[in-house]
This record gives structure tokens, sequence and C-alpha cells, in this order.
């Protein structure tokens, strides 16, 4: 299965709630440095794993170096794996897997999360109830221990991968989700909008979801982090994305035993996990306030 | 403290919710290793069994009631304290368990011990000099440490001590303690791990609940009848902070479960994680049964207990 990650999730952070406030002030958000920065190095990581099989400079299959856990040289940027192939291409080619399968989840999740959660709001009575307590009970199993099991379960793949990551961390976006839709639930327009006799998926749709979306993308990204972690852990565990494919943190566990002579190769698929992660958590935190928590 | 009946409620409650979750839990645990594809008894016999003897275990196992009553069987199980046995090496899962498992609390009791009073001391001062270089190294620093994954704290740890320092051994066995100079070689590096992982998150959260009280109009209050910083902290501040911190606290500790894994599996540390990790490539179900419950029952018990600290210390409810 290819995932083809579009940059465009990531890169519209901002943009709903911007185009949303251009109409009322001409000039926009700004974001300062720090922000661009983290933009930046999302953008380029997305572009990387939209192109990928363009940029690698050798196959990711092919055996290069005679040595292996190879230093970084002229011809191997990256030094080589522990079976003597580029990791400048296989950490080029992990970055389709990680960013990917952790967009796809992250989609997902909040989509079914941030449904729900307005449902849960809007509909209010029973349904909120038994939709809040079954998703706390969710909420309430550790993510990883969730990970292990369902993998031991069903095995590894890439479509598995996907749902169970999706369905970790739709608990969390409905939380968030319901909880800004019930302050917007309680608004005069609301009433209004009721009073008019719109029903509820009217409500959802033209009243409450424009409302919310700046904070909701906002926890999107950090979930994005989240998942990128927990997909990684589960990787390095074996758990994750398997042979011959790698992603990021099946790279770090391939080449673990490079560890104990400094390898490059064990090094950099971690700075890369950590380049990503880094960069979204540094654009949200500098993302300016108003688009952050509207519910204030 | 005396409870009054709406804390009393509102804990009675809350226990309730942790009773349902605990029945999900153990419903999701069970339908997720039973649903599995291809059969235990041919599994565990191999290819050339005949199919009497394939016949024979699935009854010797119970395997061909209803899914209904080998749950209920489990859970009765586990309430006497019968885990089962491993179908790898056919020992009783409590005798696998037990060891292990006192390896693992003594490290999560190791880490607690070091991280809790380093994430207090680091997140009170912190908050009190909010906006000074501290507090945005520290800041700096938590989120740094929260956002790469715990095998990349792992992993420099043992770059910086082992391989550079030349201080520790990469790997850990907990079963060759002689000295307390080797028990520091074995414990430092997971301990050392699994304390920037937990004291980051406690840190953020500690700052945020004594950030939110200083926030108050009391605290401003004793700011303008000329307290001094010191006093408005630690007279006014902290003991309204008490239970958010406390909250913080059995929230991070949490986040223990996590880092464990991943921290066992790259020490080699004999834990109860190490063991669930191999039960699963060996796909050894009732094992990773057990390990699981372990698991949900100990996030279950703190996440409970943080709500629970946090209803009492909730002075309105008093």
């Amino acid at each position: 299965m290819t995932m083809t990650p579009s940059p465009a999730p990531i890169a519209t952070e901002t943009n709903p709630a911007k185009s949303l406030a251009a109409s009322r002030k001409p000039f926009g958000y700004r974001i300062n440095a720090v922000g661009i920065i983290g933009l930046a190095v999302i953008l380029a990581w997305a572009l990387v794993a939209l192109f990928a099989p363009l940029l690698i400079p050798h196959p990711v299959g092919e055996i290069v170096d005679f040595d292996y856990f190879g230093p970084m040289s002229d011809k191997l940027w990256l030094g080589s794996d522990y079976l003597g192939r580029d990791m400048l291409s296989r950490i080029l080619m992990g970055a389709r897997y990680t960013v990917g399968i952790s967009l796809a989840a992250v989609t997902i999740a909040c989509f079914s999360g941030v449904v729900l959660g307005m449902i849960a709001a809007v509909a209010g009575g029973w349904i909120d109830t038994v939709l809040s307590r079954f998703l706390d009970a969710m909420n309430s199993i550790p993510s990883k221990l969730f990970g292990l099991v369902v993998v031991a379960a069903v095995g590894s793949s890439i479509p598995v991968l996907v749902i169970t990551l999706s369905v970790i961390y739709t608990p969390g976006a409905y939380r968030f989700a319901r909880a800004l839709a019930v302050n917007i639930n309680a608004m005069d327009f609301i009433t209004v909008a009721r009073i008019r006799g719109e029903n509820i998926f009217y409500i959802i749709r033209a009243e409450i979801l424009p409302n919310i979306t700046g904070p909701v993308l906002a926890d999107l990204g950090l979930r994005f982090v989240f998942i990128v972690l927990l997909l990684s852990g589960l990787s390095f565990l074996g758990l994750g994305v398997q042979p011959p494919n790698a992603d990021w943190g099946a790279l770090v566990r391939e080449n673990i035993g490079g560890l104990p002579f400094a390898a490059p190769a064990v090094i950099f698929p971690s700075l890369a996990i950590a380049s990503l992660t880094i960069s979204v958590n540094m654009l949200i935190d500098n993302l300016p306030k108003k688009i952050r928590d509207r519910s204030a | 403290m005396r409870l009054n009946a709406r804390a009393f409620s509102l804990v009675v409650n809350r226990l309730l919710i942790a009773l349902v979750t605990l029945t999900i839990v153990l419903v999701a645990v069970f339908l997720a290793t039973t649903l599995l594809p291809g059969d235990t008894a041919t599994m565990l016999l191999g290819q050339a069994a005949t199919p009497e003897a394939v016949a024979g275990l699935r009854q010797a196992m119970h395997l061909d009631d209803p899914a209904a009553l080998r749950f209920l069987r489990w859970v009765f199980g586990l309430l006497h304290g019968d885990l089962g046995t491993s179908y790898a090496n056919n020992l009783p899962i409590a005798q696998l368990i037990s060891g292990r498992f006192v390896n693992s609390m003594k490290l999560a009791g190791l880490t607690s011990l070091l991280a809790v009073p380093i994430a207090l001391t680091l997140g009170i001062t912190s908050a009190m000099l909010r906006g000074s270089v501290y507090d945005r190294c520290v800041t700096v620093i938590t989120i740094g440490v929260i956002s790469v994954p715990e095998f990349m704290i792992a992993t420099s740890a043992v770059l910086l001590f082992a391989v550079y320092l030349k201080w520790l051994p990469a790997l850990s066995f907990a079963n060759e303690v002689h000295s307390f100079s080797g028990m520091l070689r074995v414990y430092a590096m997971p301990v050392i791990t699994l304390t920037f992982g937990v004291s980051a998150q406690m840190i953020r959260m500690t700052r945020a609940a004594v950030i939110e009280t200083l926030d108050t109009p009391y605290v401003e209050m004793a700011l303008l009848k000329g307290a001094s910083r010191r006093r408005i902290v630690l007279r006014h501040a902290l003991p309204n902070a008490l239970g958010p911190i406390v909250n913080a606290m059995a929230l991070s500790l949490s986040y223990l479960l996590g880092g464990v894994i991943i921290v066992e599996t790259i020490f080699n540390y004999p834990g109860i994680a190490k063991l669930m990790v191999d039960a699963v490539a060996t796909r050894d179900l009732p094992l990773i049964q057990s390990c699981a419950m372990i698991f949900c029952v100990g996030y279950l018990v703190l996440i409970t207990m943080a709500d629970i600290v946090s209803i009492l210390s909730n002075p309105r409810l008093r």
C-alpha cells in the first residue's frame, strides 16, 4: 500500500483560521521566527516524503559499502547501515512511512474524534453520556500497551498500524473537540439556529465547526507528534513497519548494534524523528494565541 | 479533613467509573487475544499433529467452549490468582511473572525516588521565576525531552555515558548484583533514561499548576500587602497548588508504564515489560494477557488516584 502523504494538512495548519480571520483583519496573523523555522522543517520533510524516490542517491535495498556501520563520507553522506546499505537513502525513504502512516492515522483519529465530539456536545443527553464514558474508558488503556496487544493479536501491517494508531488517539481528539463544542453550543447564535428549526447536522456543520477549526487543527498537530512517537516506539520494538520496509523507528532498531561504535546509522534516524516532532511543537507553540485556544 | 457528602459521592462515582473501565479493559484484552486467526491447539502441537491430538488438546484447554464462558473462566482465574500457563514453556505464569514484577517495581521505585524531588524543585522554581532565562531553559529542555521518542533518550544516554565517557556498561543484567557499585552500574542507565522522561512531564505539569495558582486574586493580594516572593509561594500558592501537583505526579508516573517497555527492551533489563515484548514475539497469549492486565491495572490505579486526589484537594468540596 503506497501512502503518498500530501503536505497539505500540516501546511494548512494555520490557513483555515487565517482565511477566516482575513475577512475580518486585512493583515492576517503573524508567526514569529521560531514558528517559521518549525514550519520550514515540516514542509521540508513533507516534500521529502512525497519525492523520496527521486531524491535517493542509491536504491534502498542495494548494498553499496563493503563495510558495515560505515562512517560519514563524501560518497555516503550518512554512512552505511548494518548491511552496508546507504543510510541517507534509507532515511529519506523512511520519511514516507513515518510521515505517511502518522498523517493518515492522525487524520482519521481527529476526523472521527471531532465529529463524535460535536455530535455529543450538540445532541447531549444519553448519546453524550454513553460516548463520553466509553471513550474515557478507552483513554485509560496505556497507548503503547494497546498497540502491543493489537499487533500481537492481528500481526503488523500498514493498514493495521494506521487503524490501531487512530483508534488509540480518537478518545483524546473527542475529549478536546467536545470541550470546545460545549462552549460554543452555549452561545446565543446556536439557540437562534435551534429556534429557526435547523437540524443537528446543519448546526454541527455551519455553526459549531467553523468556530472550533483553529484549536482543532492545533490539536491535530500535537496529536501528530504523539502518533509519530508511538509509531516509532512500536517500530523500534519490531512491531511497527516490517522489513524490508523501514520507518525511522525501525531504522534505529535495525542498526542498534552500531550503538557501541556510535555509528551514524543509529544516530541519524533518531535525529530525523526529533527534528520532525520538535518542529511541529515549535510551530504549534508559536501559533498566534487566537488560533490556539479559541475557547479562552 | 472531613469529607462532606458531595466530595464523598464524587469519589465513589470515580471509583465506579474505574470499575467500569476495568471491565471494558478486561473484555478488550480478552477479545484482542482471542480473535486471533489460527488455532491455538494446532499452533502448540505443530504442523505434524494428528487431528485426534488437536481435538484432545482443544478439549483439555476448553477451547471449544463459547467465548463468553472462556472469558468468565479467565476472569475467575485472575480473581483467584490463577494466571494460567504459558504456551511457550508450560510454566505457570504467576511463577514467570513474580520475579520480573519485583525487578520492574525496583526500577519504577528508584525512578520515582529520583524524579519526584527533581521535578518538584525545577517545576516550582521555574514557575517562581517565570519568564527568566532559567525558566526558558527549563521549558525548552522539557519540551525537547517530551517530543523525542524514549529510545532516543536511552540511546543518547548510552552514547554519552557508555561510549564517550565510558563510565557505565551499555547493557544491564539485574541478576548479577553483588555490591553497591555493581547495583549502581546496573541501574544507572535505565533509571537515568526513565527519570528524564518522567521528570520532563512532571516539571511541565507542576510548573503549570503553580503558575495557575500564582495568577489567582489572593496571590495578587498577598503581593499587594507586601509579602516576600518566598512567602507568597510557600505560604499562599503552594498549599493551594498541592492538589494539582499531586495529580500531576500520579499522571506522570503513568508515563513510566510506557517508558519502561522501551527501556527494559533496550537495556535488556529482566522486567515485566521485557517479558511481555518477548511474549509478543513468541505469541504466547496467556502471558501477554496477564502482563497487559498488570500494566492496565497499574495505569488505572494511578489515574484514578490522580483524580481522587484532585477531588479531595478541591477546597470548594470540603
